[in-house]
């Protein structure tokens, strides 16, 4: 008798999520990136197919970090001195999607102001025309000043704005609401707070379609397991049917892998480490392709030799 | 599959003895079935009984060990689908292939290099498994095979043709390697050499149909200890398959399927990082890849690390004061959790920073600095209370306390519980603290 293959059968779903609005939509992208929608486990394509490729966002900033690696600064050489230039670059090296990751204080060292955020977004969207994630430089306070700003300049664009987290989402719910845009909403690393989140941020009306979640992952070697347990049992409970877990996720291995000191530091370190560039990106490249293989809809990347392979791996995790 | 209570009390005695400490064979029956007991407690149950029961006792995914020089390769056991169920056991071997075709001080150079190979991750000391020998030149197979085991005492993989890891087994002085492969036309022979030098042996097939019927042939000439090779394509349909697999042998108990699983990465351009990453995640028991670099060893060799760690368990160091570069009177002290990663890689820094530092790990229930925070296990409480326990105020005049960067917020709290201590807010990440011992400090 042949063998059976075991199939699963779920009744609950992952939610669909566009991604910026062309000018026939309300906006100016040239292109939108539809996320989620999945019915099945990551990439279980005898069950059924995935509705929605997982996609490859790029980090950019507002202005050159003094922070990332030189490693980062040598291959983005010129393009990071200003945020239109480096997301064009960051198109050409096959980036799906830009994040523009705001920084706390400008290149002379004063705080950012709105204006000068607002110029930074309205030149990336001049330049490139992918779907755009802005993320606030993490300061409630100062979260709140710029992105409110950014979001009614871009009315209409289907931005998504972040980064919502529990002690802090409401105004920035409140604008993209507004404005129809979208937002993402990070927890650290465990089931119950995402899905009180997701509560908390769904109660104030804005449509379910209009949210990510970013459940935060550790990198390889730094706590890795822990986001990656934590996603696997997030899309096993929105497939068994739970409407809070039902986001598409978004999570940020190349700013996890990037802090680390296999990919920051390139002297003094063991010889049995090797190569610095190349560990670098298999230290990326393996974080973000381990997540995707949990549920990961979108991964935010730094470096665009991680960007190539990963999103090789994608194409290739999509055959069966 | 694991038998119900039930289904075993059927299977004993049913005289309700209470030789086996228990009152009744029922209650014998459903500690067995919690497998809180062993069979042999009962003096009566019949000899049919007693295979029936071990039988369905025996694990789902057979366990294959390859030995050499005193160290273990073991693949199977696993019982779950997800490291959350549960925890993954066996870790994958990682193993590097090398050709016969390859002029053998070419062989004795890359192996000797992968047996030297060893790096430090949080404590431990992390190395290559072992090492496949292909005979793509059969006329060649012996004199690499040799060159081989003049580099390293590890496991072995053979990979070839019958006649090939023939003559390879006859020099392989009583060693018992994994032997690649047996498939649909040579399994008689390959069957005959596993089962003359009581070696496991993989099993090449099409499909789950294929690989059954062979089993069951392997089987029925007393080979027990199989490896599957569900073969490689593309990284979606390996992972549909593995999983199937491992669906079909848990799920399904699909006892004909129920051994672990080979996987070769080799792709170009990066690929078999990634190939071997799918692998160490889903499922695989042996994993071989064509090229020895640190930089694809080490990051495997800690995925791997990570995704068997028991998810109940996080690694813990034992909370205390650790003395890093001999700290005297004036050294400052720094603060951080139990979380292991955490204590590695703040010692590591610190360490290689030159600087003398009291360390004070507190006792954060085995989280990282933020985790910790976040749940309410490392706060200025428990971290006066630590400062307290463990004495530290004696050994210093000097007394300054770095918190990490992460913690900013518990300064104000942190001084009110410790008076008399200058409280210090050091950098967020570890890789920073040098910089800030020598500029701040």
């Amino acid at each position: 008798m042949p063998i059976e293959i075991p199939k699963d059968k779920w009744p609950g779903a992952v939610r669909t999520v566009t991604l910026g609005a062309t000018p026939g939509e309300g906006g100016t992208r040239k292109s939108t990136v539809t996320v989620g929608g999945e019915t099945t486990l990551p990439f279980m394509q005898f069950e059924a197919p995935t509705p929605n490729k997982p996609v490859v966002a790029i980090e950019i900033k507002d202005h050159k970090p003094e922070d990332w690696s030189p490693l980062l600064a040598k291959i983005w050489g010129d393009a990071m001195s200003n945020p239109a230039d480096w997301s064009i670059a960051a198109e050409k090296a096959g980036a799906e999607i830009i994040v523009l990751a705001l920084s706390v204080n400008d290149e002379a060292g004063n705080q950012t102001t709105p204006e000068k955020a607002v110029t930074s977004v309205l030149s990336v969207l001049k330049a490139c025309g992918l779907p755009l994630i802005v993320f606030g430089p993490g300061q409630v306070d100062l979260d709140n000043e710029l992105l409110v700003p950014i979001s009614e300049a871009t009315k209409g664009e289907r931005i998504v704005l972040g980064i919502c987290e529990d002690k802090n989402y409401r105004t920035i719910v409140a604008t993209a609401m507004a404005n129809d845009h979208l937002v993402t909403a990070r927890t650290p690393m465990d089931v119950n707070l995402s899905k009180q989140l997701n509560i908390l941020i769904t109660d104030m009306g804005i449509p379910a379609n209009r949210v990510l979640m970013d459940p935060t992952t550790g990198a390889l070697g730094y706590g890795i397991e822990y986001g990656y347990s934590v996603m696997e049992r997030l899309r096993l409970a929105a497939l068994q049917g739970d409407a809070m877990t039902q986001l598409p996720m978004i999570v940020t291995p190349g700013f996890e892998a990037w802090k680390t000191k296999e990919a920051k530091v390139g002297e003094g370190v063991p010889a049995s480490w090797g190569d610095w560039e190349e560990r670098s990106i298999n230290w990326e490249t393996i974080t973000a392709i381990s997540l995707v293989q949990t549920g990961a809809d979108i991964v935010v990347l730094r470096h665009p030799e991680s960007v190539r392979r990963v999103k090789t791996a994608i194409n290739d995790l999509m055959m069966a | 599959m694991a038998l119900s209570g039930i289904q075993i009390y059927k299977l004993l005695p049913k005289t309700n003895c209470k030789e086996c400490g228990f009152p009744t064979c029922l209650a014998f029956a459903m500690k067995l079935a919690a497998k809180q007991v062993e069979l042999s407690a009962c003096p009566y149950v019949s000899e049919e009984s007693k295979a029936e029961l071990a039988e369905s006792s025996a694990p789902p995914i057979r366990l294959v060990s390859i030995k050499a020089g005193g160290m273990e390769v073991k693949a199977g056991n696993e019982t779950v689908m997800f490291r959350h169920e549960k925890t993954f056991f066996n870790m994958p071997g990682l193993f590097l292939r090398v050709k016969s075709s390859m002029v053998v001080e070419a062989i004795q150079d890359v192996v000797s290099k992968a047996d030297a190979y060893r790096v430090n991750y949080v404590g431990m000391d992390l190395i290559v498994d072992g090492f496949a020998v292909e005979a793509d030149d059969e006329g060649r197979f012996t004199e690499a095979l040799k060159a081989v085991r003049s580099a390293t005492k590890r496991p072995l993989i053979l990979i070839g043709k019958e006649s090939a890891i023939k003559a390879g087994m006859e020099i392989l002085n009583g060693e018992n390697p994994l032997l690649y492969a047996a498939n649909g036309s040579n399994w008689e022979a390959m069957a005959e050499i596993a089962n003359k030098y009581s070696t496991s042996l993989v099993v090449t097939g099409e499909n789950f149909d294929d690989l059954e019927e062979l089993t069951g042939k392997l089987k029925a000439k007393g080979c027990e200890d199989i490896v599957l090779d569900l073969g490689s394509g593309r990284l979606g349909g390996n992972l549909s398959k593995s999983t199937q697999l491992r669906r079909l042998v848990l799920k399904k108990n699909q006892r004909s399927l129920g051994f672990p699983t080979i996987t070769f990465a080799n792709g170009v351009n990066g690929q078999d990082a990634i190939e071997a990453a799918q692998a160490i995640g889903k499922y695989s028991g042996f994993i071989v890849l064509d090229r020895f670099a640190p930089e694809l060893f080490y990051p495997l060799l800690v995925l791997r690390q990570n995704i068997y760690t028991d998810p109940q368990k996080p690694i813990q160091v034992q909370p205390g004061v650790y003395e890093i570069n001999s700290p005297d009177q004036d050294s400052p002290v720094l603060v951080t959790t139990n979380f292991s990663i955490t204590y590695f890689s703040v010692a590591n820094e610190v360490e290689g920073s030159g600087m003398p530092v009291w360390l004070l790990v507190t006792d954060a229930e085995g989280m990282s600095v933020l985790t910790a925070w976040a749940a309410g296990k490392f706060d200025s409480e428990r971290i006066a209370k630590s400062v307290k326990e463990f004495g530290i105020a004696d050994k210093i005049t000097k007394k300054r306390l770095v918190l990490p960067g992460h913690v900013a917020v518990l300064s104000g709290e942190v001084e009110e519980e410790l008076p008399g201590w200058e409280i210090r807010v050091g950098p967020r990440e570890a890789v920073d603290i040098p910089s800030f011992l020598k500029q701040v400090l």
